[in-house]
């Protein structure tokens, strides 16, 4: 009697708890959490508002309104946890723990810049995180995607920016369009210093004469001596690894000063919408970093939709990327079927998806569908080398200002 | 053309584009070197009242389109408005409180830096962390065979204007006496019967004016975000120390000689020692007359 009795309780309770935990999960699954840690305030914010951001609202969005990620037959809304990092490493470090630890989030996007990336790895990598490192640029990232499965990138390699802009330079002198005499102008930091080092050697062996060659300091707000001096030794390329305040700067005093070479490539800044805003006819032929193949229905679409729901066009270097990028993480959790991070890790690197930008696959953690050098003809900033990818658009001529 | 034609030509070249470089240095100074130098805040949100008042030039130009010039009779009385509340509601109970000279420069350091986020979080939230730019007015001027932008020009013109017009005031009028009566000797100058509390307002609001126009005037050329304040308050510390604080003329003087020392270096030497160059100038200056070029030496 009384063993059956016990019995009886023994099994309601086994019951109970079954019920208990086949409840649990169920509830869990009616969501899935992504966090991520962005520098809304600090010398960062201008950067992460302009290419990280706003993709992170657009996708959230778009896959909201479409019911949500299809885990496991299962629909799943995106519940966004997001902390301010104040342009700080190690607040951002200190955030994606919270993330993951605390939050417990299914997915982290990653951190703006390539050092906050750099710096977000190892912390990513223990906690087993993917990180799709959009907006780094480094030549290490075949080391660290060897040492870091978890990491990709997605920009092209420093190298393959430089290997863009000697060959677009190289073709124009054999067409007879400029001549050897380039000016090289670059911010005196990392970013300059690297691809200016780099564009050196590749410019000297493709045989072209450097005839001004400086750097500037970060922050510098007067571009004219450096312009002057670059336009006194009249070349027919006038070549900055700038940032976009200087970016603008050097556009704005060469127009000023009449400084007209055929070839006009500036840095960083150059692929945002506002470079064309604020000087509208001027920007036609002026060459930068990126680009996009706006043929593309994808890149069409999404420039008009970001448009709608952000309230301005994207940037086109990293913005089109970035998405695309959110897109490439949702396919891929969707194969997989249940939030596995390793097996969504594992698929991102050796799956092939449909984007916005076209077809994804990457090659040893990196993306392989990039631009490395875009030029404004009319409305868009097209990609125009590598030259021998599909959707490359031809040269046009710089008229003059 | 002779050698020597080429090097007056290099040599005025120089000159000019420095006085107008040196010019946007004194004009983001002078409010700063008041607000130092008389009502005796050291105003670390200097920069971001800077920046607030590029971004009100900016939502005038392109929002309303008011051009910028005319956008001054409207931010430079809205930016005296805003300081001398700012004086009156938060600094006034650290001015009230401090025992000396020494306790409130501490004290409003804490307190204006954390207005500082206040005004950068406002920003934030109102225009987002974006860069901005427009330009107006960017267009060649042509003195004694140099090229120059209209805009920096005009900037060189307001500082000028604006650090001649305060000289004279401070030097040559009653009330301006009576101000640097407080800049010296706070104590004696009530009483001398001075009501220091209302004039140092006075100067506080009048430098936030000033500042008020260098936001406007900057804002036709350069590229400025919510963050990017604490650049120009550092620039502006330089000048005003270097120039002596408080010395309008002072200031004037020193921003102009920043900026033809970097284009000097800049066009003669290489672009990438202009920061170094102006360190070197500051520090030098400090070396030979520890308050400035036109300080007073200490009491």
């Amino acid at each position: 009697m009384r063993r059956t009795k016990l019995a009886a309780i023994g099994a309601f309770v086994a019951a109970a708890a079954m019920l208990l935990v086949a409840g649990a999960p169920a509830q869990a699954q009616d969501s899935i959490k992504i966090g991520w840690a962005i520098s809304k305030t600090g010398p960062f914010a201008a950067g992460a508002g302009v290419t990280t951001l706003p993709n992170y609202q657009v996708w959230v969005k778009d896959v909201n309104d479409a019911g949500g990620i299809n885990v496991g037959g299962k629909k799943l809304k995106i519940e966004v946890i997001e902390y301010d990092d104040r342009s700080n490493s190690e607040e951002m470090i200190k955030a994606v723990e919270r993330l993951a630890t605390q939050d417990k989030v299914d997915f982290i996007l990653p951190p703006w810049s390539t050092g906050m990336n750099l710096a977000a790895a190892p912390i990513f990598n223990k906690l087993g995180y993917p990180q799709l490192a959009v907006t780094a640029n480094t030549n290490q990232a075949l080391e660290l995607t060897k040492r870091w499965p978890n990491l990709t990138f997605w920009l092209g390699l420093p190298s393959e920016i430089v290997d863009g802009i000697v060959e677009t330079f190289a073709k124009l002198e054999k067409d007879g369009k400029i001549n050897k005499k380039i000016a090289m102008i670059a911010v005196g930091d990392q970013f300059g210093i690297e691809l200016s080092t780099a564009t050196r050697a590749g410019l000297k062996k493709a045989g072209f004469d450097l005839v001004y060659d400086k750097s500037y300091p970060f922050g510098t707000q007067d571009m004219q001596p450096v312009l002057k001096d670059a336009q006194a030794a009249n070349p027919d390329v006038l070549l900055a690894f700038s940032y976009p305040p200087d970016t603008f700067a050097i556009t704005d005093t060469s127009k000023v000063l009449g400084f007209n070479p055929k070839v006009f490539f500036v840095g960083v800044g150059t692929a945002f919408p506002m470079y064309k805003g604020k000087f509208a006819a001027g920007a036609e032929g002026i060459m930068g970093i990126g680009g996009s193949d706006a043929s593309l229905p994808g890149i069409k679409w999404y420039i008009q939709h970001h448009k709608e729901i952000i309230g301005r066009e994207p940037d086109r270097w990293a913005s089109p990327i970035t998405y695309a990028s959110l897109q490439v993480l949702q396919q891929a959790i969707e194969r997989v079927g249940k939030v596995d991070r390793a097996a969504v890790i594992k698929e991102i690197n050796t799956g092939s998806f449909d984007t916005i930008i076209g077809k994804v696959k990457l090659e040893n953690g990196l993306n392989k569908n990039i631009w490395a050098v875009g030029q404004w003809q009319g409305a868009d900033f097209f990609g125009v080398a590598p030259i021998s990818k599909q959707g490359a658009k031809p040269v046009v001529a710089k008229p003059a200002w | 053309m002779t050698v020597k034609a080429l090097l007056m030509t290099l040599a005025l070249d120089i000159v000019l584009s420095g006085l107008v470089l040196g010019g946007m240095y004194a004009l983001i100074a002078l409010g700063l070197t008041l607000q130092y130098g008389i009502a005796r805040i050291m105003n670390l949100s200097y920069g971001e009242c800077l920046v607030a008042a590029a971004f009100a030039a900016l939502y005038l130009y392109s929002g309303m389109a008011v051009n910028p010039i005319i956008g001054l009779l409207a931010v430079v009385p809205a930016s005296f408005a805003a300081n001398w509340l700012l004086y009156q509601i938060v600094l006034m109970p650290l001015v009230r409180r401090a025992r000396n000279q020494g306790m409130l420069e501490v004290d409003s350091i804490l307190g204006t830096f954390g207005i500082l986020f206040v005004i950068q979080g406002l920003m934030l939230l109102t225009f987002g962390g974006s860069l901005q730019s427009y330009s107006y007015l960017s267009v060649p001027v042509h003195i004694l065979g140099t090229t120059l932008a209209l805009n920096r020009i005009l900037a060189l013109l307001f500082a000028v204007v604006i650090g001649g017009v305060l000289y004279v005031f401070l030097t040559r009028t009653r009330y301006g006496t009576a101000l640097r009566a407080i800049a010296v000797n706070p104590d004696a100058a009530r009483l001398s019967g001075i009501d220091i509390h209302a004039a140092s307002a006075l100067a506080f609001a009048a430098g936030g004016a000033i500042v008020g126009a260098g936001g406007v005037l900057i804002s036709m050329f350069l590229t400025f975000s919510a963050a990017m304040g604490v650049v120009f308050t550092m620039k502006a510390l330089i000048v005003v120390i270097m120039g002596g604080v408080g010395n309008m003329l002072g200031a004037l003087i020193a921003g102009l000689l920043l900026g033809i020392s970097e284009t000097a270096v800049a066009r003669l030497v290489d672009p990438g020692l202009t920061i170094a160059v102006t360190y070197a100038l500051f520090l030098s200056v400090l070396l030979w007359r520890p308050t400035g070029l036109f300080g007073r030496p200490a009491r």
